[in-house]
């Protein structure tokens, strides 16, 4: 597969917060449509590397980022409207952030932003957002009262249903399942297993278990580098390429 | 390891805990005492005057007839005063609330780290401006300007109170708006940066409504500046009694009345009785403006 043909491409890319580099020149590929579990244990700058995709990286002050990320062919840097780019990128945080808005509006949010506002529309992408993250058939009563009384997992599936909403084509989850029950973690995987058909998706998390159930290939990262990065069976099989690989798996370090 | 359930607190420590807690406790409970204080001992001073047969509290409250010191006829009727202050206040607040929300919301998210810290130290400055210094501009500075630009005879009047009010005004509306706006948590901006909204939208569509009630408070604090600074006022608003007619008028506060007469009104006469009254008055207007304020915000959090 060539280079042109990869959804996200990120060239020797590096961070640094200060003059502390965290990301240290890592260069990979994303392919259309996969999902892309990336593992490692904290500090070793798995949430900075999405926080570049979508440039929300720009937000912290003193930090210095060289290397390029093209995402369908464009450099993230360079693109025309950084908003767009965003909306293209739907992101999922570790801890639910409900806006202090209704279920409703909470979904509403970036399509009337972006500039929708006919009332069909807005209701057809709401219904639509929250069946895929398995979430209507619970709040489909009271769209109106405030997203942020629903209980943390309900709460996990509207950030996913509002990440949803702008109908992006990828797709980042950075570690969505630290405040969620099992029971509701394993239905969202399901719902990942479907989007997937429409979307890329990059999968931040620390149960390295999750992307062995979910992930085409996994990438581990140590220290803001990348070790490996191979299909999941490698990874998780007999023979990663990597000691440290083998050894983060099974749960001897990290 | 058994060092710990084996040690016992020194007797001062527990008895210090207790006074620690008491004192903590009359502190809180000071403050309804020394407002039901205030509240009573006005209010004593004042209630006198209600045995008196001639006076009428709808008089009082509806006439602008204010010749306290006629040797015929005494008339005590405050109406023009609340209007007057009621004017400069409103005057003052249309100014003072959309500047001081603008520059609030420049100084948490639009300006740099360092342009901040040096509009935030000259903000609190001007908020140590005393209200006499204030005063003096606004007889002196302002007042010139008005007749020079406005043509009006006389330069103190709503007009020049209400800019003096609104310059005193927007230091606190400043500081507590943009603390109200700092306290909105990070991951909402994240969240809604990640959406792909523009800066504008996030202010307008997500850090002004969860900020909401501590935007109102502050707008509110500036309105209790408003109704009651009596300085600054009494100097730039030409303290005659009439309802104004425009912007250009002069008047007189509430607050200004009480600081100019008292001195000169006899301990015990009714002068002095009614002088009490309307303070009891602006204390009911502070009391229904901040019951109206803690309503609003109530009802905000309910929804």
């Amino acid at each position: 597969m060539t280079a042109a043909e990869n959804h996200i491409e990120v060239r020797d890319l590096r961070l640094s917060y200060g003059l502390k580099e965290v990301i240290h020149g890592i260069s990979f590929g994303i392919r259309r449509h996969e999902i892309l579990g990336v593992i490692g244990p904290a500090q070793s700058g798995k949430t900075s590397l999405l926080r570049c995709i979508n440039r929300t990286i720009d937000f912290t002050p003193d930090t210095h980022v060289s290397g390029t990320i093209e995402v369908d062919g464009e450099d993230v840097r360079k693109v025309r409207s950084v908003y767009a780019l965003r909306r293209k990128i739907g992101m999922v945080a570790p801890l639910p952030v409900g806006l202090p808005l209704s279920i409703y509006d909470n979904v509403a949010f970036a399509p009337r932003s972006a500039g929708l506002h006919r009332r069909a529309d807005l209701d057809a992408i709401v219904e639509q957002c929250l069946r895929q993250a398995a979430l209507w058939d619970e709040v489909k009563d009271r769209l109106e009262s405030l997203g942020t009384k629903l209980s943390g997992g309900q709460q996990q599936r509207l950030t996913i249903a509002r990440a949803l909403s702008h109908q992006p084509e990828i797709l980042c989850l950075d570690e969505f399942s630290i405040a969620i029950d099992p029971v509701t973690t394993m239905r969202i995987e399901d719902v990942l297993k479907e989007l997937r058909k429409h979307m890329t998706i990059i999968l931040v998390t620390n149960l390295t278990q999750q992307a062995r159930r979910l992930a085409d290939r996994t990438m581990f990262m140590w220290k803001g580098e990348i070790v490996e990065l191979d299909t999941t069976e490698v990874i998780f099989g007999e023979n990663p390429k990597d000691q440290r690989t083998r050894d983060y798996v099974e749960g001897i370090f990290g | 390891m058994f060092a710990v359930r084996a040690a016992k607190r020194a007797p001062w420590a527990v008895v210090g805990e207790k006074i620690i807690e008491a004192l903590v406790y009359f502190c809180g409970f000071s403050a309804i005492v020394f407002v039901l204080g205030i509240f009573v001992f006005v209010f004593k001073e004042a209630l006198p005057i209600f045995a008196h047969e001639q006076f009428s509290l709808t008089e009082f409250l509806t006439s602008s007839d204010w010749y306290p010191t006629s040797e015929s006829n005494k008339r005590y009727g405050v109406f023009a005063m609340i209007v007057g202050t009621a004017s400069v206040t409103v005057l003052a607040m249309v100014i003072a609330v959309p500047f001081g929300l603008g520059a609030a919301i420049y100084l948490s998210e639009f300006c740099g780290q360092k342009t901040r810290e040096t509009l935030k130290i000259v903000i609190e400055l001007l908020a140590a401006v005393p209200s006499v210094v204030w005063g003096f501009i606004g007889l002196t500075v302002m007042s010139k300007l008005i007749v020079q630009y406005t043509g009006t005879p006389v330069g103190v009047n709503v007009l020049n109170g209400g800019l003096i009010l609104a310059l005193m005004s927007v230091p606190i509306i400043v500081s507590i708006s943009e603390d109200a706006l700092k306290a909105v948590p990070d991951s909402y901006r994240e969240a809604a940066i990640a959406l792909g909204v523009t800066r504008w939208q996030l202010v307008w569509r997500v850090l002004l409504p969860a900020a909401k009630q501590g935007l109102l408070a502050a707008v509110l604090l500036g309105v209790g500046r408003g109704v009651g600074e009596t300085m600054a006022v009494l100097m730039a608003t030409g303290h005659a009694v009439h309802i104004p007619h425009g912007v250009l008028d002069s008047v007189r506060t509430l607050t200004a009345n009480i600081a100019a007469e008292l001195g000169e009104a006899p301990a015990g006469s009714d002068h002095y009785r009614v002088l009490f009254l309307t303070g009891v008055l602006l204390f009911t207007l502070t009391f229904a403006v901040n019951l109206i304020a803690d309503t609003i915000v109530r009802g905000i959090r309910r929804k």
